[in-house]
């Protein structure tokens, strides 16, 4: 059997009530399990993307997304391994300011990851960081001995390093096929 | 011009503008305004009152099969939803064109637990082309014209609008209806791709021992004509899926038969041994191939449809045109070579004559013991003639009708494939009959079959719908029973039945209705049913072990298909 491959699922789709539940299904179906997962409108005006990311085999996610595909309101879906995308996800962290105060090489930390303070108050600090899962979860590590109260990551946002904007294409040729008709 | 109606009757106009004359539906509280609408519209739209809401969708279905129409089915909010999701899931393996109206309750009660309130979108989701939850009147024009677009067109399906009560009562401004004719999310008819016409007219071409399979998108697309012609031209024999029997008539010398798990030997058998394999509107059922692995591996294949995710789903394609079954014929047919395949085509001959000895002799012209089903299924098709429309239940009752029927015209079966509904067939017969009264409508199901579904009769004796049903009655659920048989040590697991006296129940609801036990009573009791004008029931006590031969078993390959009891295929040569 195939091994298991980390795939980014891209769904461009009018933004209409119920599809993220038609979408959800169909990974259900085939049990595949979402393991990030972001939904906002596009650059289109009306059209969201979602952002889906699960381990699957090449010929599992090629099924999956010619089944998106297939529902009404999808206008187009594509899948990405890692190196065919830039990909990032934010992650957030609250730690006590007592004790982030007691951390010798603060600066050295943030200075490290490149991480952001945006709020600073007597009782707590939120860090900001943005990056692969794997930076963020360094950071984590990082500051875990000193009692993180809350550490949470966003869903994988992704843009292709193809030239080629196959969405905006079929936009502009399915304005046509209208045209043509009416 | 403008004038103020309600939301039921937006509903019924815009039904009555798609064409559509005759609704299967059962009233009840969520659906009530638009009933209530439906009063005035008698001389429009014909309402069948069903008995059980599975039973309006398969009926639905049933008349959409052999009319090409959209089937309308009107229910009302929660049991009423619910019931009609073996329809739905039946109508979306089987690519069925249906709009269910699924009454609901209004806006502001959704999501509070109210009397009959169900998520009939959350709940219809996966089975159906698209659901949609109207909440609004002014809506309704939009919805239901998406709604007839979406499910009639491209690989037709079934569509739930799930219409909120308040929206059925509310006023709005009337304009007039407009088909819709475009949705930017979807492409029913995709352009047929010159280049992939081509490449897969030079593979057929070249082809020494090419097979055509003939499936239930060919009768969808109506490329019936097309599909022949092909094969005629390029002198190819054809096998057909299930649903793509009479697709290509049962006399003409290139059909070779049906294709799957009790398909005929020899297309079967030509499957691992074609070097082209060429499939056209079918999806490679587990029941057709057996063994996907196994399955026409010495073959290129080349995959036409209209469902572009059917390409490689479960059999990888050497080459595929997407597109519709007679658009793409139409593309092909001018770039095919007229030749002959003689040697190939008469390499048939073996596995049509061991099937004739060894399976169809023995089942359609015995001479002794208890009857059989492949022979009443014969005489009754040679009884019924060339216009007959085959309905059949499911299980043995299915397989033995399918295979032992006559087809002459296209559209002659409605039968639940891929899902295998049992229930189906009754109210499917009914729908079938409404759909094409001019046709006789022949209906076979077995007696268990029969009593899932058996309230339709109902309909039967409210409508005067003159449906012939033949009960195959073996008192087993015969096909369980028959793998208990081969699979399971002969342990009849909850498979045998104790039926109820089926003349008397049919002449309780008004239905003529005879018992025939013998080989000496067949042939009259065919005659006074062909003869009857109405509707007529003959319960057949056919032999209680009866099998269904040939089989592969499930999962596994052609040649190790099963002869007959303890028989396995041997070739001849």
């Amino acid at each position: 059997m195939e091994e298991k491959t980390l795939y980014t699922v891209t769904i461009f789709s009018e933004n209409r009530v119920g599809l993220l539940n038609q979408i959800s299904i169909i990974y259900t179906r085939r049990k595949l399990n979402i393991e990030s997962l972001s939904v906002s409108p596009s650059s289109i005006k009306g059209v969201h993307k979602f952002t889906i990311t699960s381990f699957s085999d090449r010929e599992t996610i090629e099924k999956l997304v010619k089944q998106i595909e297939k529902r009404i309101g999808v206008l187009k879906s594509f899948y990405y391994t890692d190196d065919e995308i830039i990909y990032q996800e934010i992650a957030l962290y609250k730690v006590p300011t007592e004790k982030l105060l007691e951390e010798p090489n603060l600066e050295k930390i943030i200075r490290k990851y490149n991480a952001r303070i945006l709020e600073m108050s007597r009782d707590y600090t939120i860090l900001e960081k943005t990056g692969h899962p794997e930076e963020t979860e360094a950071l984590f590590e990082d500051l875990k001995c000193h009692d993180i109260r809350q550490f949470v990551r966003s869903g994988r946002v992704a843009v292709t390093k193809d030239i080629n904007e196959y969405v905006t294409m079929f936009i502009e040729e399915r304005k046509r096929d209208k045209e043509e008709l009416m | 011009m403008s004038e103020k109606i309600t939301g039921a009757e937006a509903l019924l106009r815009s039904i009555e503008a798609e064409g559509t004359d005759t609704i299967f539906g059962y009233p009840g509280g969520a659906i009530i305004p638009v009933f209530d609408r439906l009063y005035d519209h008698g001389g429009k739209l014909n309402h069948i009152l069903v008995r059980h809401e599975q039973g309006a969708t398969h009926a639905a279905q049933g008349y959409a099969r052999v009319s090409g129409k959209t089937g309308v089915v009107f229910v009302t909010s929660g049991p009423g939803a619910t019931n009609v999701i073996t329809g739905l899931s039946d109508a979306m393996m089987d690519s069925t064109p249906l709009v269910v109206i699924t009454g609901q309750v209004s806006s502001e009660s959704l999501g509070s637990d109210a009397f009959q309130e169900t998520d009939v979108i959350g709940i219809t989701q996966p089975v159906t082309k698209w659901s949609h939850q109207i909440r609004t009147a002014d809506e309704i024009a939009w919805a239901v014209s998406r709604a007839f677009y979406i499910a009639s067109t491209g690989r037709p399906g079934p569509v739930v609008l799930d219409f909120a009560k308040n929206a059925q009562n509310e006023q709005i401004e009337w304009n007039g209806y407009k088909k819709c004719e475009f949705i930017r999310s979807y492409i029913p008819y995709p352009e047929v791709n010159e280049d992939d016409v081509d490449a897969v007219a030079e593979i057929i071409n070249a082809a020494e021992r090419p097979l055509l399979v003939s499936g239930h998108g060919v009768m969808i697309s109506e490329a019936e004509k097309e599909l022949v012609e092909l094969a005629e031209k390029a002198d190819i024999p054809v096998a057909t899926t299930l649903l793509g029997l009479s697709t290509i008539p049962s006399a003409h010398p290139l059909n070779k038969g049906m294709l799957g798990m009790h398909g005929n030997v020899a297309p079967n058998m030509a499957t691992n041994r074609c070097d082209v394999l060429i499939a056209v509107g079918m999806r490679f059922d587990d029941r057709v191939t057996g063994d996907v692995k196994e399955f026409a591996k010495q073959a290129r294949v080349i995959h036409i449809d209209i469902d572009e995710a059917e390409f490689n789903k479960n059999i990888k394609a050497d080459a595929t045109i997407l597109g519709d079954a007679k658009a793409v014929m139409e593309k092909l047919l001018p770039k095919i070579k007229k030749t002959k395949h003689t040697e190939w085509l008469d390499s048939f001959v073996d596995d049509e004559q061991l099937e004739l000895e060894k399976v169809i002799k023995k089942e359609v012209y015995p001479i002794t013991g208890d009857l059989k089903m492949g022979e009443v299924v014969n005489k009754i098709s040679e009884a019924a003639g060339e216009t007959a429309v085959l309905v059949t239940d499911v299980g043995q009752n299915q397989m033995m009708s399918s295979r032992y029927f006559n087809y002459f015209i296209p559209k002659s079966i409605v039968t639940s494939g891929g899902l295998g509904t049992m229930g189906f067939g009754l109210p499917a017969a009914i729908g079938a009959k409404i759909g094409a009264p001019e046709r006789p409508v022949c209906f076979f199901v077995g007696d268990g079959g029969i009593q899932m579904t058996v309230e339709e009769l109902g309909v039967i004796l409210q409508y005067g719908v003159a449906v012939k049903i033949i009960i195959l009655n073996n008192n087993f659920l015969g096909m369980v029973r028959q793998w208990q048989d081969m699979f399971f040590n002969k342990r009849y697991s909850q498979t045998p039945m104790v039926n109820p006296d089926f003349v008397a129940l049919a002449k309780a609801y008004g239905i003529q209705a005879e018992d025939v036990v013998t080989r000496e009573e067949l042939d009259g009791a065919i005659k006074r049913m062909m003869e009857y004008d109405g509707a007529y029931v003959l319960n057949v006590k056919v032999e209680e072990e009866g099998y269904v031969f040939p089989m592969v078993p499930a999962g596994s390959t052609m040649i190790n298909t099963i002869i007959a009891p303890g028989e396995k295929y041997q070739p001849e040569n």
